[in-house]
């Protein structure tokens, strides 16, 4: 009896009972401070939403074999250009929406195809490399911002060079998804345009999964030896997941950007990568294995965690920055188990 | 691959500089740059030396205390963030009790080392779990850690942990300020112990060297044995020159009417950087030193030749943490304030940057590499945002510029470095 | 001589794995200054009871051994291979245990290095006390001359001919003061002729200065040429022990390869040669590390089953994996008299070559993925089965998938809770067979199969190696075994090739004579041969 729970537990990870257990215990807390459950219920589905498909993207990136793709910032700031050009053309509403991601496809295809080159010359070392690769571009493009020659005057300063930090998004596609449609039971809002739109993606990425460059992206990855000898390419397919993956960090932002209300340029999306990661890791994957439901159950946790956390801590302690101190811990937290999964000891 | 091209004796001089350039690349390209950068800011040699002076005494601490889990064949250690966390434990307290000067200073490294220790044994252990993965470890460990500190002076300080105290703690009386002013405590403690203009020091140093240079010319003098001989024929030479130069360029200063004779160096944190050089030296050539080596070269062999490894990365690991401990002290007496909740944060990756700008990589560095790391490095740190200033008319831009080397320095160095391994896996 | 005590005697040993017996009542007994050679086909043993008497963890790990160690007449218990270091026994490894950016003494004296005896370091606790090169360099050239070795000790090791890199390795044992057994495993594998000569001198210098050596090895003149007295293991069991003078390099060869040959399937002889070539191979090289092919000719015909044999590290290996693309190779390659692009797996497949790794928890299967997708994945990517198009994009046809998988489950009785089943679950002969049914759905022509029964049970191994003859026999493919087991061999196959240091020592019928047989997995057999016929 013992020994069998052992093994559950072991099985279902220690690090995710934890962050299961603070949750509830945080839903508790929540009832007793009288804190609105259905408020918070609506917040964590937007923010879900809003998170699903950063999250996403891990999901490539895992089963090729690159691991955990810690330079997603790489298809962030190329989401961030099709967001950018899309208000340049003065367009609004969904035209403006469908642009910015019409715009962002083609340049996150051209950035994974050379992502995937460069991790295919650093296998073992991938995302250590990576990590470097999304804070390097990071800041080659906080010099970009600065000099990229857009007119509009809600992009760049009046004044002077350079785009502006905080791009506000009121009056073009501002939360255009999570209205869509959305439903109001009482104080629960339902942001229905958003989670469809989420589900849709994660159709699209499972449908790829299940077609023939899809299954051999899965084989290269969990085991490249076994698809080379399947006559499968393997440096070719792991570019594929690259490109698959920095294509979903390009949506993926747009779709944040949307429902935040800004576009954040210079230093913001340095570390949207590691949230991304802890996410999925806390969903269940691992630096080898990812799934759909992994990106649901991650990001709903992961994000109902952070929402919950905010008024809890605010009712509890004055000091205000205790969630921000729970997302750091909680997620670098978990990558570090998951780094001590890899099975590294030998 | 280098050693088996350097058997063949008759490479032409040509061939000799070509290979010296392709192996000291990023070096060569930092040097050019900063130059770049030094003639667009349009500042004063003296104005740029005395800020060189200063980075270098806040610095070169930190940037040595990565050479030794280099050795280790742990790579670069960003978890030195944990050092210096150790470090800002010691200096919170310390101005908390309001011990001032150097005394402060000295109760800081005594109370800094067992903390320094416990964490750099945690580390340690943890990287012995993710062998191969100790770099993205350590650097998510640090960002980690980061949270815990956080959640230790910012929210159980006053509250659980008991603190009174107006000055360090936010008004709510939780949580500590978000920065610290250190002046009329720990600030200069050390550096202001002593200090000697430029030409005073230049010419210190150049004695030095010269009775280094001596002392060579005497050991091979009395016979060395075969294979050290062109390595001490080469130090007699080059100290002994290097020492005169010195020793005449103090005397140009001394007797022209240059700015550079106002600088003034703070000594006593320039000769203790000297001794962790020695110190550097001193443990290479100890056993734990060549038990070092051994683990870094080849874990397997190590451990199959009766070696603990896992002890011994531990140890290296402990080391490098303790080191970064006592670095960030100087680092902070120097600056003057603590930065509660920044200051440590980006130290593993600017020691990183100028250790690798020096010419190291992730499994090679020296004494060397770390000095001229971090020459260089400061060097484009002073120059950049002038130089960006003065060329694009936003200093913003230069600041940007020297984020996107540092980033980009390490992600090269690294990505190289794995390439190389990937060849290297293909050829055998 | 008879009068000299034994410096090691191991009595009695015996050890399981799991259940398998494999070593039976072992005795070895070795005198001082003696060179005792240890003889053994892979799999005899040999180099488990070089484990037992290192005291390796996997013998500890599994239950430890039966039997009694003595060194010099005292009942030792050996537990870690540090301890067998400190009694005195010292192995020059197969593979270099040297760090080659490391200076010849570094590698010398690796963990044994000497301190500096002045006053300040006998204060220091041990760690940080110096470290004294200057004696350190003395005392590996003193090592280094006793081999007559003129190369200078502070040179690095990177870059050094293998030949040095072997003697340092020796320098290392004989430079430890209490070495009294010394074991050479394999150590002229890797050597040219010339370097194995100056070697065998070295050893028989070493052996006069009173230690005891074992030498490991398949050379049989190298046998006859250093060997004092010879032990030869087979399957586990001890066979017999001989003094050099006693014996030849036919007799040694017979009892090293000597079995009845199993009961397993047997069939009727083929008439092979008139067959058209299948697949002919031409000055055919494969940088496969450790299993190197070079220059080999060979032709196999069509329909038939033949097998490749050999020792561990001669090559059999590296041809199937080369003819598949998996390592790089160069030559020529012709399947059934066309030439086959090499380097390209994609290219062999299309060939209708299908290949069944010899590695198959690495290279054989997926193991985190379900049986059916582990059958169906080859063809699908190569051949486009399973696969539904809908022009713009395709999915896996689920239905196609499951019913080929029943299909071949229930064809090679696969034992599984169901298609969906991953393949980590399965036993090592259902594994197998997985990787057969994978190969099948490619249609093959030509069948590689690599090890078939390596650690797979008895009855497993029947099944495994019966449905090969009903695949050749049924459907005519062509088949080539690969196998270290050479009575599995010629249980099934029409004929059998012998490689040895990467070619072809010869071609054998299944009911050739052991001597025969043995010669050529020694390589003696071509070099014997020619004698015969001056």
């Amino acid at each position: 009896m013992k020994d069998k729970l052992h093994v559950y537990i072991k099985q279902f990870g220690l690090p995710r009972i934890i962050i299961v257990t603070f949750l509830l215990s945080l839903c508790v807390l929540a009832v007793i401070y009288n804190l609105s459950i259905a408020g918070l219920l609506s917040d964590t589905l937007v923010r879900t939403g809003m998170h699903g498909v950063l999250v996403l993207a891990m999901v490539p990136g895992i089963l090729c074999g690159i691991g955990l793709n810690f330079g997603l910032p790489l298809g962030i700031l190329c989401g961030l250009i099709g967001g950018l050009v899309s208000i340049e053309l003065d367009l609004v509403g969904f035209p403006a929406f469908t642009t910015a991601i019409l715009v962002s496809i083609p340049i996150a295809i051209v950035v994974g195809w050379g992502y995937g080159v460069l991790l295919n010359r650093v296998k073992g070392s991938e995302m250590t490399i990576a990590t470097y690769a999304g804070f390097s571009a990071v800041s080659l493009m906080s010099i970009g911002w600065m000099i990229l020659p857009f007119k509009s005057d809600e992009i760049a300063w009046i004044i002077g060079g350079g785009l502006r930090t905080t791009i506000t998004l009121t009056g073009r596609y501002d939360k255009i998804l999570n209205d869509f449609a959305a439903i109001s039971i009482g104080n629960l809002t339902i942001p229905t345009g958003l989670l469809l739109f989420l589900i849709a993606m994660n159709l699209i990425v499972w449908v790829i999964l299940q077609s023939k460059a899809g299954i051999a992206m899965k084989a290269v990855g969990d085991n490249p030896r076994f698809a080379t000898a399947a006559g499968l390419n393997v440096n070719k397919y792991r570019t594929f997941g690259s490109i698959l993956s920095t294509v979903l960090g390009a949506i993926g932002i747009i779709v944040y950007s949307q429902s935040f209300g800004f576009i954040q340029l210079y230093q913001a999306p340095m570390f949207m990568g590691f949230s991304a990661v802890a996410a999925i890791l806390i969903g269940g994957a691992t630096v080898k294995k990812a799934s759909i439901s992994h990106v649901f159950i991650g990001t709903f946790l992961f994000q109902g965690l952070l929402v919950v956390a905010l008024p809890v801590a605010n009712k509890m302690l004055t000091a205000g920055s205790l969630a921000e101190i729970t997302r750091i811990i909680v997620s670098n937290g978990i990558i570090l188990y998951a780094l001590t999964q890899v099975g590294g000891g030998e | 691959m280098a050693e088996l091209i350097g058997v063949n004796k008759k490479a032409t001089i040509w061939d000799k500089i070509k290979r010296f350039s392709l192996n000291n690349m990023v070096t060569i390209m930092f040097v050019i740059i900063c130059y770049i950068g030094f003639y667009y800011s349009e500042l004063s040699f003296a104005f740029f030396v005395n800020d060189l002076i200063t980075r270098i005494a806040r610095n070169a601490f930190l940037v040595l205390a990565l050479i030794i889990p280099v050795l280790a064949g742990m790579g670069l250690n960003f978890a030195i963030v944990l050092g210096a966390m150790a470090g800002q434990v010691a200096i919170i307290m310390v101005t908390h009790w309001g011990i001032v000067g150097w005394q402060g200073f000295l109760i800081c490294v005594v109370i800094s080392a067992p903390i320094a220790i416990i964490f750099g044994y945690l580390t340690g252990k943890l990287l012995n779990k993710t062998k191969g993965q100790e770099m993205i470890t350590s650097l998510i460990l640090g960002f980690f850690a980061n949270g815990l500190y956080q959640l230790v002076f910012l929210i159980m300080v006053g509250s659980i942990i008991p603190m009174e105290n107006e000055t360090l703690l936010l008004s709510t009386g939780v949580g500590l300020r978000v920065s610290i002013d250190l002046t009329g405590g720990l600030k200069y403690a050390i550096d202001d112990l002593i200090r000697w203009t430029l030409p005073r020091t230049l010419m210190m140093i150049g004695c030095v060297s010269i009775l280094i240079g001596g002392f060579n010319i005497y050991k091979y003098t009395k016979g060395v044995p075969n294979y050290l001989k062109s390595k001490v024929k080469l130090r007699m030479i080059n100290y002994s020159i290097a020492g005169l130069a010195f020793v005449i360029y103090s005397f140009v200063i001394t007797n022209g009417s240059s700015l550079l004779n106002n600088i003034r160096v703070p000594i006593v944190t320039m000769v203790i950087i000297g001794l962790l050089c020695l110190f550097n030296i001193f443990i290479s050539k100890t056993k734990i030193g060549q038990d070092f080596r051994t683990v870094g070269q080849d874990r397997h062999v190590a451990t199959v030749s009766g070696i603990k490894s896992d002890k011994i990365r531990v140890t290296a690991i402990v080391i490098s943490t303790l080191l970064a401990a006592w670095g960030q002290l100087f680092f902070l007496q120097n600056l003057g304030t603590l930065s509660t909740y920044g200051s440590h944060e980006q130290v593993g990756m600017f020691a990183i940057a100028a250790l690798l700008i020096g010419g190291a990589s992730v499994t090679k560095a020296n004494i060397g590499h770390a000095l001229l790391g971090t020459v260089l490095f400061h060097t484009l740190f002073i120059v950049s945002p002038i130089a960006g200033k003065n060329l694009f008319g936003d200093a913003q831009l230069g600041e940007y510029f020297r984020a996107f080397v540092a980033y980009g320095v390490i992600g090269l160095s690294l990505g190289m470095h794995a390439w190389k391994k990937q060849l290297q896996g293909k050829k055998l | 001589m008879k009068s000299q005590e034994s410096v090691l005697k191991m009595s009695n040993i015996s050890k399981e794995y799991y259940g398998t017996r494999v070593l039976n009542n072992i005795n070895l007994e070795i005198r001082a200054g003696e060179i005792h050679a240890l003889l053994g086909e892979n799999g005899a043993g040999k180099s488990t009871l070089m484990n037992i008497l290192f005291g390796m963890s996997v013998i500890h790990s599994t239950g430890g051994f039966d039997g009694e160690i003595e060194l010099d007449g005292e009942k030792v218990d050996i537990n870690s291979p540090l301890q067998a270091m400190d009694l005195g026994i010292g192995m020059v490894h197969q593979e270099f245990m040297l760090i080659p950016g490391y200076t010849i003494t570094e590698n010398i004296k690796l963990n044994r290095e000497l301190i500096k005896k002045d006053f300040i370091n006998n204060l220091m606790p041990t760690s940080l006390k110096q470290i004294d090169l200057d004696e350190m360099n003395k005392e590996a050239r003193k090592a280094l001359d006793t081999l007559d070795i003129g190369i200078e000790e502070w040179i690095k090791v990177a870059g050094l001919p293998v030949g040095y890199m072997q003697f340092i390795e020796i320098a290392r044992e004989i430079d430890k003061q209490n070495i009294k057994v010394l074991v050479f495993d394999e150590p002229t594998a890797v050597l040219t002729e010339s370097e194995a000569d100056n070697l065998l001198k070295a050893m028989k210098k070493i052996a006069r200065s009173g230690i005891a050596i074992i030498f490991i090895t398949h050379r049989l003149d190298e046998v006859m040429e250093v060997a004092d007295n010879i032990t030869i293991l087979r399957d586990g069991q001890f066979i017999t022990r001989k003094s050099k003078d006693d014996t030849n390099v036919f007799e040694m060869a017979e009892l090293m390869v000597g079995r009845q040959i199993e009961s397993l399937a047997k069939h009727e002889a083929k008439d092979i040669e008139n067959q058209p070539v299948a697949v002919s191979l031409r000055k055919f090289n494969v940088a496969m590390p450790g299993e190197e092919v070079r220059d080999l000719n060979l032709d196999i015909y069509k329909g038939e089953i033949f097998g490749i044999g050999g020792l561990a590290g001669q090559g059999k290996i590296g041809i199937a994996n080369g003819i598949m693309g998996l390592y790089p190779s160069r030559g020529n390659v012709l399947i059934d008299g066309q030439p086959l692009a090499l380097n390209n797996p994609k290219e062999s497949i299309k060939r209708n070559l299908a290949f069944v790794s010899e590695d198959r928890r690495g290279v054989g299967l997926l193991l985190d993925t379900s049986i059916e997708m582990n059958i169906a994945i080859t063809a699908m990517q190569n051949k486009n089965k399973f696969l539904r198009d809908y022009k713009l994009f395709s999915q896996k046809s689920h239905r196609q998938i499951r019913t080929h998988a029943l299909d071949m489950i229930k064809q090679l009785d696969i034992r599984c809770t169901g298609p969906e089943q991953i393949v980590r679950r399965l036993s090592g002969g259902n594994q197998q067979k997985v990787c057969i049914a994978r190969a099948l759905t490619l249609d093959p022509m030509i069948l590689l199969v690599s090890e078939p029964t390596r650690g797979i049970d008895i009855g497993a191994k029947k099944l495994v190696l019966d449905t090969l003859i009903k695949l050749n026999k049924e459907l005519g493919i062509t088949i080539i075994i690969t196998s270290s087991e050479l009575a599995e061999l010629r249980s099934i196959c029409h004929r059998i090739a012998i490689v040895s240091e990467g070619k072809i020592e010869g071609i054998l019928m299944p009911d050739a004579s052991d001597t025969d047989y043995g010669l050529m997995m020694s390589g003696e057999y071509n070099k014997l041969k020619s004698k015969e016929v001056i």
